[in-house]
Protein backbone atom coordinates (compact mmCIF):
# COMPACT_ATOMS: atom_id res chain seq x y z
CA UNK A 1 0.00 0.00 0.00
CA UNK A 2 1.05 3.29 -1.00
CA UNK A 3 2.64 5.50 2.49
CA UNK A 4 0.10 7.51 3.92
CA UNK A 5 2.96 10.50 3.98
CA UNK A 6 2.86 10.37 -0.43
CA UNK A 7 -1.01 11.48 0.53
CA UNK A 8 -0.02 14.63 3.08
CA UNK A 9 2.45 15.46 0.43
CA UNK A 10 0.26 15.61 -2.44
CA UNK A 11 -2.03 17.14 -0.18
CA UNK A 12 0.25 20.12 1.28
CA UNK A 13 1.68 20.54 -2.70
CA UNK A 14 -2.26 20.80 -3.83
CA UNK A 15 -2.51 23.53 -0.56
CA UNK A 16 0.75 25.41 -1.41
CA UNK A 17 -0.14 25.66 -4.77
CA UNK A 18 -3.88 27.54 -4.30
CA UNK A 19 -2.54 29.50 -1.91
CA UNK A 20 0.26 30.78 -4.79
CA UNK A 21 -2.63 31.25 -6.80
CA UNK A 22 -4.45 32.98 -4.47
CA UNK A 23 -1.57 35.40 -3.44
CA UNK A 24 -0.09 35.76 -7.33
CA UNK A 25 -2.92 36.17 -9.41
CA UNK A 26 -4.60 39.35 -10.44
CA UNK A 27 -8.32 37.95 -11.48
CA UNK A 28 -10.82 37.31 -8.84
CA UNK A 29 -11.94 34.21 -10.58
CA UNK A 30 -8.75 32.83 -10.41
CA UNK A 31 -8.53 34.10 -7.08
CA UNK A 32 -11.35 31.64 -6.32
CA UNK A 33 -9.73 28.85 -8.40
CA UNK A 34 -7.32 28.99 -5.93
CA UNK A 35 -9.25 29.16 -3.12
CA UNK A 36 -10.83 25.85 -4.12
CA UNK A 37 -7.64 24.10 -4.90
CA UNK A 38 -7.00 24.67 -0.87
CA UNK A 39 -9.91 23.30 0.38
CA UNK A 40 -9.72 20.32 -2.28
CA UNK A 41 -6.30 19.20 -0.65
CA UNK A 42 -8.34 19.12 2.29
CA UNK A 43 -10.09 16.76 1.64
CA UNK A 44 -7.48 14.86 -0.02
CA UNK A 45 -5.66 14.88 3.96
CA UNK A 46 -9.42 13.76 5.51
CA UNK A 47 -9.73 11.14 3.55
CA UNK A 48 -6.21 9.88 3.45
CA UNK A 49 -6.37 10.19 7.49
CA UNK A 50 -9.75 7.90 7.72
CA UNK A 51 -8.39 5.66 5.51
CA UNK A 52 -5.06 5.07 7.52
CA UNK A 53 -6.57 5.80 10.81
CA UNK A 54 -10.01 4.61 12.50
CA UNK A 55 -12.09 2.80 9.81
CA UNK A 56 -15.15 2.65 11.95
CA UNK A 57 -15.36 5.90 12.52
CA UNK A 58 -16.59 7.72 9.71
CA UNK A 59 -15.88 11.60 11.24
CA UNK A 60 -13.70 11.85 8.09
CA UNK A 61 -15.72 11.05 5.24
CA UNK A 62 -18.37 12.95 6.33
CA UNK A 63 -16.88 15.78 7.16
CA UNK A 64 -15.02 15.78 3.35
CA UNK A 65 -18.95 15.86 2.29
CA UNK A 66 -19.24 18.64 4.77
CA UNK A 67 -16.70 20.36 3.26
CA UNK A 68 -17.15 20.31 -0.76
CA UNK A 69 -20.77 21.10 0.67
CA UNK A 70 -20.06 23.99 2.12
CA UNK A 71 -17.52 25.43 -0.64
CA UNK A 72 -20.18 25.11 -3.56
CA UNK A 73 -22.25 27.10 -1.46
CA UNK A 74 -19.69 29.73 -0.78
CA UNK A 75 -18.84 29.92 -4.49
CA UNK A 76 -22.17 30.28 -5.41
CA UNK A 77 -22.25 33.82 -3.26
CA UNK A 78 -18.72 34.37 -4.96
CA UNK A 79 -19.03 34.26 -8.07
CA UNK A 80 -22.36 36.80 -8.15
CA UNK A 81 -20.48 38.94 -6.15
CA UNK A 82 -17.96 38.50 -9.21
CA UNK A 83 -20.54 39.04 -11.84
CA UNK A 84 -22.16 42.16 -9.82
CA UNK A 85 -18.98 43.74 -9.78
CA UNK A 86 -18.25 42.56 -13.42
CA UNK A 87 -21.84 44.22 -15.27
CA UNK A 88 -20.65 48.07 -13.49
CA UNK A 89 -17.00 48.08 -13.91
CA UNK A 90 -16.08 45.73 -16.88
CA UNK A 91 -13.54 44.02 -15.53
CA UNK A 92 -12.47 41.44 -12.35
CA UNK A 93 -8.78 42.39 -12.03
CA UNK A 94 -8.41 42.74 -8.63
CA UNK A 95 -5.98 45.59 -9.12
CA UNK A 96 -8.20 47.71 -11.20
CA UNK A 97 -11.05 47.20 -8.70
CA UNK A 98 -9.56 49.96 -6.15
CA UNK A 99 -12.11 52.35 -4.95
CA UNK A 100 -11.25 52.03 -1.66
CA UNK A 101 -7.34 51.82 -0.49
CA UNK A 102 -6.48 48.12 0.03
CA UNK B 1 -32.70 12.73 18.69
CA UNK B 2 -34.02 12.81 21.69
CA UNK B 3 -35.69 15.46 24.24
CA UNK B 4 -32.38 16.91 25.71
CA UNK B 5 -30.96 17.08 22.33
CA UNK B 6 -33.68 19.67 21.18
CA UNK B 7 -33.78 21.15 24.04
CA UNK B 8 -29.94 22.07 23.84
CA UNK B 9 -30.41 23.91 20.82
CA UNK B 10 -33.86 25.03 20.85
CA UNK B 11 -33.26 29.13 21.31
CA UNK B 12 -30.72 28.12 18.00
CA UNK B 13 -33.67 25.84 15.86
CA UNK B 14 -36.35 28.18 17.02
CA UNK B 15 -34.02 31.10 15.06
CA UNK B 16 -33.47 29.21 11.80
CA UNK B 17 -37.36 27.88 11.14
CA UNK B 18 -38.54 31.71 12.35
CA UNK B 19 -35.39 33.11 9.37
CA UNK B 20 -36.82 30.46 6.79
CA UNK B 21 -40.14 31.09 7.59
CA UNK B 22 -39.55 35.06 7.43
CA UNK B 23 -37.89 34.59 4.26
CA UNK B 24 -42.12 33.15 2.66
CA UNK B 25 -43.66 35.86 4.52
CA UNK B 26 -41.50 38.71 3.57
CA UNK B 27 -42.77 37.48 0.11
CA UNK B 28 -46.21 38.71 0.81
CA UNK B 29 -45.07 42.16 2.36
CA UNK B 30 -45.39 44.60 -0.61
CA UNK B 31 -42.07 46.58 -1.87
CA UNK B 32 -41.88 49.80 0.71
CA UNK B 33 -43.41 48.23 3.79
CA UNK B 34 -40.64 46.18 4.56
CA UNK B 35 -40.53 47.70 7.65
CA UNK B 36 -42.95 44.90 9.06
CA UNK B 37 -39.82 42.13 8.16
CA UNK B 38 -37.83 44.19 10.00
CA UNK B 39 -40.38 44.08 13.50
CA UNK B 40 -41.02 40.36 12.23
CA UNK B 41 -37.01 39.32 12.80
CA UNK B 42 -36.49 41.51 16.17
CA UNK B 43 -39.40 39.47 17.16
CA UNK B 44 -37.95 36.21 16.68
CA UNK B 45 -34.59 37.59 17.85
CA UNK B 46 -36.57 38.46 20.71
CA UNK B 47 -37.99 35.08 21.12
CA UNK B 48 -34.08 34.06 20.82
CA UNK B 49 -33.02 35.84 23.91
CA UNK B 50 -36.20 34.75 25.71
CA UNK B 51 -35.52 31.58 25.28
CA UNK B 52 -31.87 31.71 25.73
CA UNK B 53 -32.01 33.77 29.26
CA UNK B 54 -34.66 30.44 30.18
CA UNK B 55 -32.13 27.47 29.50
CA UNK B 56 -31.23 27.13 33.37
CA UNK B 57 -30.66 23.62 33.93
CA UNK B 58 -27.62 21.96 34.03
CA UNK B 59 -24.92 21.70 31.12
CA UNK B 60 -24.17 18.87 28.56
CA UNK B 61 -23.07 17.95 25.34
CA UNK B 62 -26.07 16.73 22.75
CA UNK B 63 -26.35 15.41 19.15
CA UNK B 64 -23.56 12.79 19.67
CA UNK B 65 -21.14 15.55 21.75
CA UNK B 66 -21.37 17.89 18.74
CA UNK B 67 -22.49 20.87 20.27
CA UNK B 68 -22.46 21.51 23.95
CA UNK B 69 -24.82 23.89 26.35
CA UNK B 70 -23.12 25.46 29.37
CA UNK B 71 -23.03 28.58 31.24
CA UNK B 72 -20.67 30.50 28.56
CA UNK B 73 -22.82 29.15 25.31
CA UNK B 74 -25.84 30.99 27.21
CA UNK B 75 -23.67 34.05 28.14
CA UNK B 76 -22.26 34.42 24.59
CA UNK B 77 -25.87 33.31 22.38
CA UNK B 78 -28.06 36.07 25.14
CA UNK B 79 -24.83 38.52 23.89
CA UNK B 80 -25.30 37.40 20.05
CA UNK B 81 -29.26 37.85 20.04
CA UNK B 82 -28.81 41.31 21.85
CA UNK B 83 -26.26 41.97 19.13
CA UNK B 84 -28.64 40.82 16.47
CA UNK B 85 -31.24 42.84 17.81
CA UNK B 86 -29.45 46.10 17.43
CA UNK B 87 -28.34 45.29 14.38
CA UNK B 88 -31.94 45.32 13.25
CA UNK B 89 -32.74 48.37 15.14
CA UNK B 90 -30.14 50.57 13.07
CA UNK B 91 -30.81 49.09 10.04
CA UNK B 92 -34.45 49.99 10.20
CA UNK B 93 -34.11 53.48 9.56
CA UNK B 94 -30.90 53.67 7.47
CA UNK B 95 -31.73 50.84 4.83
CA UNK B 96 -34.89 52.96 3.97
CA UNK B 97 -33.31 56.56 4.16
CA UNK B 98 -29.91 54.90 1.63
CA UNK B 99 -32.57 53.05 -0.76
CA UNK B 100 -31.83 49.40 -0.62
CA UNK B 101 -34.72 48.50 1.77
CA UNK B 102 -35.46 44.82 0.79
CA UNK B 103 -36.38 42.03 3.19
CA UNK B 104 -34.12 39.61 2.69
CA UNK B 105 -31.64 42.09 4.82
CA UNK B 106 -32.92 40.75 7.96
CA UNK B 107 -33.22 37.16 6.80
CA UNK B 108 -29.74 37.42 6.21
CA UNK B 109 -28.83 39.13 9.61
CA UNK B 110 -30.94 36.46 11.10
CA UNK B 111 -29.13 33.40 9.46
CA UNK B 112 -25.97 34.76 10.48
CA UNK B 113 -26.75 34.55 14.28
CA UNK B 114 -27.67 31.37 13.95
CA UNK B 115 -24.08 31.03 12.81
CA UNK B 116 -22.23 32.92 15.38
CA UNK B 117 -25.41 31.32 18.41
CA UNK B 118 -24.12 27.48 16.96
CA UNK B 119 -20.42 28.82 16.82
CA UNK B 120 -20.59 29.43 20.64
CA UNK B 121 -22.03 26.25 21.50
CA UNK B 122 -20.00 23.73 18.94
CA UNK B 123 -18.49 20.97 20.93
CA UNK B 124 -16.44 19.58 17.23
CA UNK B 125 -14.22 21.13 15.07
CA UNK B 126 -16.63 20.05 12.10
CA UNK B 127 -19.38 21.86 13.65
CA UNK B 128 -17.03 24.92 14.43
CA UNK B 129 -16.17 24.50 10.26
CA UNK B 130 -20.12 24.77 10.21
CA UNK B 131 -21.06 27.35 11.97
CA UNK B 132 -17.91 29.38 10.59
CA UNK B 133 -19.73 29.45 7.07
CA UNK B 134 -22.86 30.04 8.54
CA UNK B 135 -21.87 33.26 9.59
CA UNK B 136 -19.58 34.33 6.82
CA UNK B 137 -21.72 33.98 3.69
CA UNK B 138 -24.73 35.88 4.98
CA UNK B 139 -21.96 38.80 5.97
CA UNK B 140 -20.49 38.60 2.35
CA UNK B 141 -24.12 39.18 0.96
CA UNK B 142 -24.78 42.17 3.47
CA UNK B 143 -21.30 43.58 2.57
CA UNK B 144 -21.99 43.95 -0.65
CA UNK B 145 -26.42 44.80 0.05
CA UNK B 146 -25.99 48.36 -0.93
CA UNK B 147 -25.39 47.03 -4.63
CA UNK B 148 -24.96 48.65 -7.08
CA UNK B 149 -22.73 51.07 -5.05
CA UNK B 150 -19.33 50.40 -6.22
CA UNK B 151 -17.58 50.68 -2.78
CA UNK B 152 -20.43 48.37 -1.26
CA UNK B 153 -19.90 45.51 -4.17
CA UNK B 154 -15.84 45.90 -3.94
CA UNK B 155 -16.50 45.52 0.04
CA UNK B 156 -18.99 42.25 -0.66
CA UNK B 157 -15.86 40.49 -3.21
CA UNK B 158 -12.73 41.86 -0.94
CA UNK B 159 -14.40 40.04 2.52
CA UNK B 160 -15.62 36.99 0.03
CA UNK B 161 -12.02 36.45 -0.92
CA UNK B 162 -10.36 37.08 2.07
CA UNK B 163 -13.18 35.08 4.22
CA UNK B 164 -12.98 32.05 1.98
CA UNK B 165 -9.10 32.01 2.01
CA UNK B 166 -9.16 32.43 5.93
CA UNK B 167 -11.81 29.18 5.81
CA UNK B 168 -8.96 27.43 4.23
CA UNK B 169 -6.25 27.62 6.60
CA UNK B 170 -9.18 26.83 9.30
CA UNK B 171 -10.37 23.62 7.54
CA UNK B 172 -6.76 22.53 6.73
CA UNK B 173 -5.69 22.70 10.11
CA UNK B 174 -8.85 21.11 11.81
CA UNK B 175 -8.07 17.99 9.01
CA UNK B 176 -4.21 18.22 10.86
CA UNK B 177 -5.59 18.17 14.20
CA UNK B 178 -7.90 15.17 13.06
CA UNK B 179 -5.15 13.61 11.26
CA UNK B 180 -3.10 14.16 14.70
CA UNK B 181 -5.39 12.79 17.02
CA UNK B 182 -8.15 10.61 15.02
CA UNK B 183 -11.19 12.46 16.08
CA UNK B 184 -12.91 15.47 15.71
CA UNK B 185 -14.36 16.54 19.32
CA UNK B 186 -12.93 18.78 21.69
CA UNK B 187 -12.84 16.31 24.42
CA UNK B 188 -11.28 13.59 21.96
CA UNK B 189 -8.53 15.97 21.28
CA UNK B 190 -8.04 16.78 24.60
CA UNK B 191 -8.01 12.86 25.70
CA UNK B 192 -5.36 12.53 22.66
CA UNK B 193 -3.56 15.22 23.78
CA UNK B 194 -2.76 14.52 26.94
CA UNK B 195 -1.37 11.13 25.89
CA UNK B 196 1.36 13.18 24.40
CA UNK B 197 1.24 11.00 21.15
CA UNK B 198 -0.13 13.99 19.31
CA UNK B 199 3.21 15.79 18.55
CA UNK B 200 4.18 18.31 15.79
CA UNK B 201 1.06 17.84 13.76
CA UNK B 202 -1.34 18.95 16.33
CA UNK B 203 0.09 21.67 17.07
CA UNK B 204 0.51 22.76 13.39
CA UNK B 205 -2.85 22.17 12.93
CA UNK B 206 -3.40 24.71 15.71
CA UNK B 207 -1.62 27.01 14.43
CA UNK B 208 -3.36 27.21 11.18
CA UNK B 209 -6.61 27.57 12.47
CA UNK B 210 -5.73 30.26 14.90
CA UNK B 211 -4.37 32.01 11.51
CA UNK B 212 -8.02 31.63 10.42
CA UNK B 213 -9.52 32.91 12.67
CA UNK B 214 -7.43 35.80 12.83
CA UNK B 215 -8.55 37.15 9.53
CA UNK B 216 -11.82 36.68 10.84
CA UNK B 217 -11.49 38.48 13.97
CA UNK B 218 -8.94 41.04 12.27
CA UNK B 219 -5.78 40.34 13.97
CA UNK B 220 -2.33 41.87 12.66
CA UNK B 221 -1.00 41.03 10.27
CA UNK B 222 -4.23 39.34 8.93
CA UNK B 223 -6.20 42.67 9.53
CA UNK B 224 -5.58 44.37 5.77
CA UNK B 225 -9.33 43.57 4.65
CA UNK B 226 -10.71 45.37 7.60
CA UNK B 227 -10.62 49.11 6.53
CA UNK B 228 -11.78 48.54 3.35
CA UNK B 229 -14.56 46.36 4.78
CA UNK B 230 -15.79 48.55 7.11
CA UNK B 231 -16.02 51.49 5.05
CA UNK B 232 -17.41 50.21 1.64
CA UNK B 233 -19.95 48.21 3.27
CA UNK B 234 -23.23 49.98 4.60
CA UNK B 235 -22.70 51.43 8.04
CA UNK B 236 -25.85 49.59 9.64
CA UNK B 237 -24.05 46.00 8.48
CA UNK B 238 -20.62 47.20 8.92
CA UNK B 239 -21.99 48.19 12.90
CA UNK B 240 -23.65 44.27 13.21
CA UNK B 241 -20.42 42.64 11.39
CA UNK B 242 -17.63 44.12 14.10
CA UNK B 243 -19.52 43.25 16.50
CA UNK B 244 -20.81 40.02 15.85
CA UNK B 245 -18.06 38.51 13.64
CA UNK B 246 -15.66 39.56 16.54
CA UNK B 247 -17.86 37.45 19.56
CA UNK B 248 -18.43 34.52 17.46
CA UNK B 249 -14.55 34.29 16.35
CA UNK B 250 -13.37 34.66 19.73
CA UNK B 251 -16.09 32.56 21.55
CA UNK B 252 -14.89 29.89 19.22
CA UNK B 253 -11.13 30.73 19.95
CA UNK B 254 -11.64 30.47 23.66
CA UNK B 255 -13.53 27.03 23.24
CA UNK B 256 -11.05 25.19 21.31
CA UNK B 257 -7.75 26.97 22.67
CA UNK B 258 -8.58 27.34 26.19
CA UNK B 259 -10.13 23.91 26.19
CA UNK B 260 -8.18 21.49 23.44
CA UNK B 261 -5.42 22.91 22.97
CA UNK B 262 -4.51 23.86 26.72
CA UNK B 263 -1.64 20.77 26.35
CA UNK B 264 0.22 23.31 23.45
CA UNK B 265 0.42 26.42 25.52
CA UNK B 266 4.56 25.59 25.90
CA UNK B 267 4.45 26.51 22.07
CA UNK B 268 1.85 28.91 21.44
CA UNK B 269 1.84 31.51 23.83
CA UNK B 270 4.98 33.47 22.42
CA UNK B 271 2.96 33.30 19.15
CA UNK B 272 -0.36 34.83 20.95
CA UNK B 273 1.66 37.14 23.11
CA UNK B 274 3.25 38.66 20.06
CA UNK B 275 -0.01 38.37 18.09
CA UNK B 276 -1.92 40.15 20.56
CA UNK B 277 0.66 43.36 21.56
CA UNK B 278 1.33 43.87 17.34
CA UNK B 279 -2.23 43.72 16.99
CA UNK B 280 -2.55 46.58 19.63
CA UNK B 281 0.68 48.72 18.03
CA UNK B 282 -0.26 48.53 14.73
CA UNK B 283 -4.14 49.38 14.76
CA UNK B 284 -3.60 52.60 17.17
CA UNK B 285 -0.65 53.65 14.91
CA UNK B 286 -2.82 53.44 11.95
CA UNK B 287 -6.14 54.70 13.30
CA UNK B 288 -3.82 58.28 14.11
CA UNK B 289 -3.61 58.73 11.08
CA UNK B 290 -7.25 58.36 9.15
CA UNK B 291 -10.02 61.40 8.72
CA UNK B 292 -12.84 59.00 7.68
CA UNK B 293 -14.79 58.40 10.71
CA UNK B 294 -15.93 54.42 9.23
CA UNK B 295 -11.91 53.91 8.46
CA UNK B 296 -11.18 54.89 12.01
CA UNK B 297 -13.60 52.36 13.58
CA UNK B 298 -11.97 49.89 11.55
CA UNK B 299 -8.38 50.50 12.70
CA UNK B 300 -10.35 50.94 16.28
CA UNK B 301 -11.60 47.38 16.13
CA UNK B 302 -8.17 46.28 15.18
CA UNK B 303 -6.62 47.44 18.26
CA UNK B 304 -9.44 46.08 20.35
CA UNK B 305 -8.98 42.87 18.70
CA UNK B 306 -5.51 43.07 19.85
CA UNK B 307 -7.07 44.06 23.70
CA UNK B 308 -9.42 40.89 23.35
CA UNK B 309 -6.42 38.15 22.22
CA UNK B 310 -4.76 39.27 25.36
CA UNK B 311 -7.60 37.05 27.35
CA UNK B 312 -6.49 33.96 25.07
CA UNK B 313 -2.47 34.41 26.38
CA UNK B 314 -2.69 32.85 29.24
CA UNK B 315 -4.62 30.27 27.92
CA UNK B 316 -2.09 27.38 29.34
CA UNK B 317 -2.23 28.02 32.97
CA UNK B 318 -5.21 26.78 34.35
CA UNK B 319 -5.65 28.77 37.52
CA UNK B 320 -5.70 32.15 35.39
CA UNK B 321 -7.49 30.44 32.62
CA UNK B 322 -10.97 31.03 34.37
CA UNK B 323 -10.06 35.16 35.23
CA UNK B 324 -9.08 35.80 31.83
CA UNK B 325 -11.99 34.05 29.88
CA UNK B 326 -14.33 35.41 32.03
CA UNK B 327 -12.17 39.21 31.44
CA UNK B 328 -12.36 37.95 27.63
CA UNK B 329 -16.20 38.13 27.30
CA UNK B 330 -16.96 40.89 29.82
CA UNK B 331 -14.46 42.80 27.72
CA UNK B 332 -16.84 41.78 24.73
CA UNK B 333 -19.92 43.25 26.24
CA UNK B 334 -18.22 46.16 26.92
CA UNK B 335 -16.91 46.55 23.05
CA UNK B 336 -20.31 45.53 21.95
CA UNK B 337 -22.22 48.03 23.19
CA UNK B 338 -19.48 50.93 22.82
CA UNK B 339 -19.29 49.49 18.91
CA UNK B 340 -22.68 49.99 18.29
CA UNK B 341 -23.50 53.47 20.09
CA UNK B 342 -20.55 54.78 18.37
CA UNK B 343 -21.46 53.19 14.96
CA UNK B 344 -25.25 54.66 15.44
CA UNK B 345 -23.87 58.04 15.86
CA UNK B 346 -22.08 57.65 13.01
CA UNK B 347 -25.19 56.57 10.83
CA UNK B 348 -27.16 59.44 12.52
CA UNK B 349 -25.00 62.06 10.85
CA UNK B 350 -24.33 60.05 7.50
CA UNK B 351 -25.77 61.00 4.45
CA UNK B 352 -26.61 59.74 0.97
CA UNK B 353 -23.75 59.15 -1.86
CA UNK B 354 -21.17 58.71 2.21
CA UNK B 355 -21.45 62.07 2.44
CA UNK B 356 -21.36 63.11 5.89
CA UNK B 357 -18.53 60.80 7.57
CA UNK B 358 -15.06 62.97 7.31
CA UNK B 359 -14.27 64.18 11.00
CA UNK B 360 -14.62 67.25 9.80
CA UNK B 361 -18.67 66.79 9.20
CA UNK B 362 -18.27 65.74 13.06
CA UNK B 363 -17.46 70.20 13.68
CA UNK B 364 -20.33 72.12 15.79
CA UNK B 365 -21.88 68.82 16.93
CA UNK B 366 -21.11 69.82 20.71
CA UNK B 367 -23.74 73.16 20.47
CA UNK B 368 -26.04 72.29 17.98
CA UNK B 369 -26.33 68.51 18.94
CA UNK B 370 -25.98 68.53 22.69
CA UNK B 371 -27.09 64.96 23.56
CA UNK B 372 -25.68 63.36 20.66
CA UNK B 373 -22.35 64.70 20.94
CA UNK B 374 -22.62 63.36 24.73
CA UNK B 375 -23.61 60.11 23.67
CA UNK B 376 -20.54 60.08 21.13
CA UNK B 377 -18.64 61.59 23.90
CA UNK B 378 -19.61 58.83 26.28
CA UNK B 379 -18.93 56.27 23.25
CA UNK B 380 -14.98 57.73 22.27
CA UNK B 381 -13.88 57.69 26.04
CA UNK B 382 -15.32 53.96 26.34
CA UNK B 383 -13.13 52.95 23.69
CA UNK B 384 -9.70 54.62 25.12
CA UNK B 385 -10.67 53.34 28.15
CA UNK B 386 -11.34 56.16 30.36
CA UNK B 387 -13.36 56.72 33.68
CA UNK B 388 -16.16 56.54 33.77
CA UNK B 389 -16.73 53.72 31.28
CA UNK B 390 -17.11 49.91 30.59
CA UNK B 391 -14.19 50.21 28.45
CA UNK B 392 -12.38 51.13 31.46
CA UNK B 393 -13.69 48.19 33.46
CA UNK B 394 -13.34 45.97 30.66
CA UNK B 395 -9.59 46.64 30.39
CA UNK B 396 -8.67 46.86 33.76
CA UNK B 397 -10.37 43.06 34.50
CA UNK B 398 -8.31 41.93 31.34
CA UNK B 399 -5.32 43.78 32.62
CA UNK B 400 -5.33 42.30 36.13
CA UNK B 401 -5.72 38.73 34.63
CA UNK B 402 -2.85 39.30 32.09
CA UNK B 403 -1.01 40.34 35.28
CA UNK B 404 -2.28 37.45 36.95
CA UNK B 405 -0.38 35.17 34.53
CA UNK B 406 2.34 36.88 34.97
CA UNK B 407 2.84 38.79 31.68
CA UNK B 408 3.55 42.24 32.87
CA UNK B 409 5.02 42.90 29.50
CA UNK B 410 2.18 42.86 27.60
CA UNK B 411 -0.08 44.49 30.10
CA UNK B 412 2.43 47.89 30.19
CA UNK B 413 1.93 47.55 25.87
CA UNK B 414 -1.93 47.37 26.91
CA UNK B 415 -1.51 50.48 28.82
CA UNK B 416 0.96 52.33 26.32
CA UNK B 417 -1.24 51.88 23.42
CA UNK B 418 -4.80 52.83 25.49
CA UNK B 419 -2.54 56.24 25.77
CA UNK B 420 -1.74 56.33 22.05
CA UNK B 421 -5.43 55.93 21.24
CA UNK B 422 -6.56 59.02 23.41
CA UNK B 423 -5.03 61.17 20.55
CA UNK B 424 -7.17 59.89 18.14
CA UNK B 425 -10.34 59.51 20.25
CA UNK B 426 -10.43 62.50 21.31
CA UNK B 427 -9.37 64.39 18.18
CA UNK B 428 -13.26 63.34 17.68
CA UNK B 429 -14.71 64.53 20.96
CA UNK B 430 -12.68 67.93 20.25
CA UNK B 431 -13.71 68.57 17.32
CA UNK B 432 -17.28 68.26 17.67
CA UNK B 433 -16.91 70.70 20.61
CA UNK B 434 -13.91 73.24 19.79
CA UNK B 435 -14.86 73.72 15.84
CA UNK B 436 -17.55 75.50 14.70
CA UNK B 437 -20.02 73.92 11.82
CA UNK B 438 -23.23 73.12 10.71
CA UNK B 439 -24.06 69.51 10.65
CA UNK B 440 -27.18 67.74 10.17
CA UNK B 441 -28.50 64.92 11.75
CA UNK B 442 -31.55 61.95 11.48
CA UNK B 443 -33.65 61.68 13.88
CA UNK B 444 -35.05 57.98 13.77
CA UNK B 445 -36.94 56.60 16.85
CA UNK B 446 -34.88 53.06 16.73
CA UNK B 447 -31.57 55.18 15.91
CA UNK B 448 -32.00 57.37 18.83
CA UNK B 449 -32.89 54.49 21.09
CA UNK B 450 -29.99 52.90 20.26
CA UNK B 451 -27.68 55.42 20.82
CA UNK B 452 -29.24 56.61 24.02
CA UNK B 453 -29.48 53.38 25.49
CA UNK B 454 -26.09 52.46 24.90
CA UNK B 455 -24.20 55.49 26.19
CA UNK B 456 -26.51 54.91 29.67
CA UNK B 457 -25.91 51.11 29.83
CA UNK B 458 -21.79 51.90 28.72
CA UNK B 459 -21.98 55.01 32.05
CA UNK B 460 -24.29 52.87 34.37
CA UNK B 461 -23.03 49.73 33.98
CA UNK B 462 -19.55 51.06 34.91
CA UNK B 463 -20.61 52.21 37.89
CA UNK B 464 -21.74 48.52 39.35
CA UNK B 465 -20.11 46.27 37.06
CA UNK B 466 -19.80 43.79 39.68
CA UNK B 467 -23.22 41.84 38.63
CA UNK B 468 -22.37 41.61 35.47
CA UNK B 469 -18.71 40.12 35.62
CA UNK B 470 -19.78 37.71 38.24
CA UNK B 471 -22.52 36.40 36.01
CA UNK B 472 -19.71 36.48 33.31
CA UNK B 473 -17.40 34.39 35.95
CA UNK B 474 -20.10 31.98 36.84
CA UNK B 475 -20.96 31.35 32.96
CA UNK B 476 -17.29 30.17 32.25
CA UNK B 477 -16.64 28.00 34.83
CA UNK B 478 -19.04 25.67 33.49
CA UNK B 479 -17.06 25.79 30.37
CA UNK B 480 -13.95 23.84 32.45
Amino acid sequence: MIPLSWYLILSAALFSLGLFGVLARKNAVAILLGIELMLNAVNVNLVAFWRYGNLTSIAGQVFAIIVFAVSAAEVAVGLALVISVYRRRKTIVADEIDMLKW
Amino acid sequence: MTQADLYTLLPLIVLVIWACALLLVDLLIPRGRKGITAFLAALGLALTLGLTLAQVSAAGTAFQGMVVLDGFARFVNALLALTGLLGVGLAYGYVRRMGIERGEYYTLLLFSVAGMMLMAQAADLIVVFLALELLSIPLYILAAFARPKETSEEAGLKYFLLGAFATGFVVYGIALTFGATGTTSLSGIIAAASNGDAGLLLTIGAALILVGFGFKVAVVPFHMWTPDVYQGAPSAVTAFMAAGAKIAGFAALLRVFGLAFSSLSADLTAILWTLSALTMIVGNILAIAQTNIKRLLAYSSIAHAGYILMAFVPFGNAEVLPVSVAAGVFYLVAYTLTNFGAWAVVIALEKAEGRGLDLDDYAGLGRKYPALAAAMTVFMLSLTGVPPTLGLVGKFYLFRAVIAGGFYGLAVIGVLTSLISAYYYLRVVVIMYMREGEPERVSEPWLNLTWAASALAVVLISLVPAPLFAWASQAVFALF
